[in-house]
């Protein structure tokens, strides 16, 4: 029997899980090797759990999602979040530091439709969780090798090293030595590809914290760069914001 | 040695040398501007050459602009050394069929000569040669991509801030470990290059270049022009570093470093005596599986995993293994020190972190603390 995959969605944009679809010249080769028993942004079929591997996108941003993924947990024999939404909390977490009210009069015409929660987590936060893939959105690659190594049972190996590594192997000329560009690449995981800093443009850090991030010394940096404060504060308010190393580097420049 | 020099004219000797080069079949790489730096690139001509071009370093600042001369070679030190033309960042090393059969993949090597290379990467690159090949352990995929490798020295006559190779002994001229080298010189309305050749294949092509017999006051002129280059380092190592880095084992100054320090890997990656690697096995769908090798760094933590964890986890820990190898263990390990003085690390460091800088700290603190009666 094909083992059975399930992708889900908590609050998201749907961009994790469209990397699977994009996958083209292995899809087919995918949908072959396992069951996709639910997946609906690809398929209405689906197929009741358990579930070999379900796929996990988005934060947990409302009252019933918390409640859904302990159901997807209870169905999951392997559960992997993506992206990160799922695996920080994503750019919605923006909320969690601000007056959840004040949000919602300042957003919404009625304020008192939306029942959601004050803040925005990432889904270990609720369930336990196996394997993470991080990214806004997930690099196909990873997401890819993540599943051979599933079916296959090998040991998924994603790294945590900073960005910077990524920019090395592919020969960049470093954003922040040759133009004072400000980038978050020093303090953020690998595992993008080297998007931003091969198209000379600084790390946003979508990746989250790399393994041991030294964020006050490299906002230490930015300063020097001549960065205001505010500029500081802002670049690590992206959609990693809630990322615990991020967050209190955001603290320190003024919430 | 005379017998092995020439003088050639700066234009027709640097095209007339490309053009044997490329005769020969060698596909040709130097010095090129991208992206805001000088990196090692093909290049079809010496009119493909960032001539005039100069770089401004300093700890963690790489600037190009034009500089006050119409020369080559001045003050240009390429992003990174001959390390990725040896040692690619990331390779397949074997392939498992579904069969179970192994097959190591081929090394694509076509002859290539490498134009403009600084005393301190040729000096590199001998330290690879004893890394990866010094008997019994010989690494093939390295040995058949340095065999393939024609080396081009050029001699500094204006370093970079960062550099600091006279203190190490590496250069500011090469000595050893090339197959030609040139010396810039325009002194007295002329303008060209003294070739000489450090090898068979580098005297095969020196007979075949038009050139002049090299005077006596042009050798003065070259001497003159290293002394020069040495001189205007600023930067220099302690030369009893390798003991003190071996002393400052328990130094409370790697925490500090490492207030500092972003753990980021970039000096690792950017010295052309880093040889780490890390090696992983994947698989597709089809059955086939291979295995991978990338460089890898001592300032990532799954560097020093072993069942149950990393040994050094810390960020102190790791800043002193990168220095500690490089300036210390390397002696007991290969013979030699692991720094050739390029001061790349310095320069491609996001937080300008300075490995001379941090090791006369060290040595200062070491020479405080003996003891004036002393009696260890
Ligand atoms: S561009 Fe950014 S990620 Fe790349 S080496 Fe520089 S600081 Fe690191
Ligand atoms: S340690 Fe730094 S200066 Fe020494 S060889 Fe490596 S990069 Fe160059
Ligand atoms: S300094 Fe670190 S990365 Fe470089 S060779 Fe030594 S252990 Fe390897
Ligand atoms: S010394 Fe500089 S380049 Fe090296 S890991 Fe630390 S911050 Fe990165």
């Amino acid at each position: 029997m094909k083992p059975k995959l399930a992708v889900w969605k908590f609050s998201s944009c749907d961009g994790c899980q469209l990397t699977l679809l994009d996958c083209e010249d292995e899809l087919l080769a995918i949908a072959d090797a396992v069951e996709i028993a639910y997946f609906l942004e690809a398929t209405r079929n689906r197929t009741d759990g358990p579930y070999d591997v379900s796929l996990v996108e988005g934060s947990i941003s409302t009252p019933h999602e918390r409640e859904q993924i302990r159901h997807v947990r209870e169905q999951s024999r392997i559960l992997v979040t993506i992206g990160a939404c799922a695996t920080a909390g994503g750019i919605q977490a923006l909320r969690n530091t601000r007056d959840h009210g004040a949000l919602k009069s300042a957003v919404y015409a009625r304020p008192d439709y939306i029942d959601a929660l004050a803040t925005a987590t990432p889904i270990a936060a609720h369930v336990e969780v196996d394997y993470e893939l991080r990214g806004c959105p997930i690099d196909k690659r990873q997401l890819i090798d993540t599943l051979m190594a599933l079916l296959s049972g090998r040991e998924p190996r994603p790294i945590h090293t900073s960005q910077c590594v990524e920019c090395k192997l592919a020969g960049t000329a470093c954003v922040m030595v040759t133009q004072g560009i400000p980038c978050l690449g020093p303090v953020t995981s690998a595992g993008c590809g080297n998007l931003c800093p091969s198209v000379g443009r600084g790390c946003y850090g979508c990746f989250g914290p790399s393994e041991s991030p030294n964020t006050q010394a490299l906002a230490a940096e930015f300063r020097e760069l001549g960065v205001e404060e505010a500029v500081i504060r802002d670049l690590f308010a992206g959609f990693t914001c809630a990322a615990p190393a991020f967050a209190e580097e955001i603290k320190r420049h003024g919430g | 040695m005379v017998d092995d020099s020439l003088w050639i004219e700066a234009d027709a000797g640097l095209r007339q040398l490309l053009a044997v080069l490329q005769g020969r079949g060698y596909e040709t790489v130097g010095l090129t501007e991208q992206d805001g730096c000088i990196t090692l690139g093909p290049i079809a001509s010496a009119d493909d050459l960032p001539r005039g071009r100069i770089m401004d370093t300093g700890g963690g600042h790489v600037r190009c602009r034009d500089g006050e001369s119409d020369r080559f070679f001045d003050k240009t030190l390429p992003m990174q050394g001959l390390k990725r033309f040896v040692y690619p960042a990331h390779e397949a090393v074997a392939q498992f069929d579904d069969d179970l059969t192994i097959t190591t993949p081929e090394v694509e090597m076509r002859p290539t000569a490498v134009f403009g290379v600084r005393a301190c990467d040729v000096a590199a690159i001998d330290i690879f040669d004893v890394v990866f090949r010094k008997p019994p352990y010989t690494d093939a995929r390295f040995a058949a991509r340095r065999d393939g490798l024609l080396i081009v020295a050029v001699d500094c006559a204006v370093p970079l801030e960062t550099c600091f190779c006279a203190s190490m002994g590496t250069g500011p001229h090469a000595t050893t470990g090339f197959d030609l080298a040139l010396t810039e010189l325009s002194d007295g309305g002329e303008h060209g290059f003294l070739v000489r050749a450090g090898s068979a294949a580098g005297r095969g092509i020196l007979a075949e270049l038009d050139g002049e017999a090299v005077r006596d006051d042009q050798v003065a002129a070259k001497r003159a022009q290293a002394d020069a280059a040495a001189a205007a380092m600023t930067r220099s190592m302690p030369a009893n570093v390798a003991s003190v880095v071996r002393q400052s084992h328990d130094s409370p100054h790697w925490s500090e470093v490492a207030s500092r320090c972003l753990t980021c890997a970039n000096c690792t990656m950017v010295c052309p005596t880093c040889f780490c690697s890390t090696v992983e096995d994947r698989n597709a769908l089809d059955g086939t599986a291979w295995r991978e090798r990338r460089w890898d760094s001592c300032f990532s933590i799954e560097f020093s995993y072993i069942h149950g964890g990393g040994v050094r986890e810390s960020a102190p820990a790791r800043y002193r293994q990168w220095m500690t190898h490089k300036l210390g263990h390397w002696h007991d390990q290969f013979g030699m020190s692991g720094c050739v003085g390029c001061g790349r690390c310095i320069a491609w460091c996001p937080v300008g972190i300075d490995i001379t800088a941090e090791a006369h700290v060290l040595a200062a603190d070491l020479e405080r603390a003996v003891p004036t009666m002393g009696d260890n």
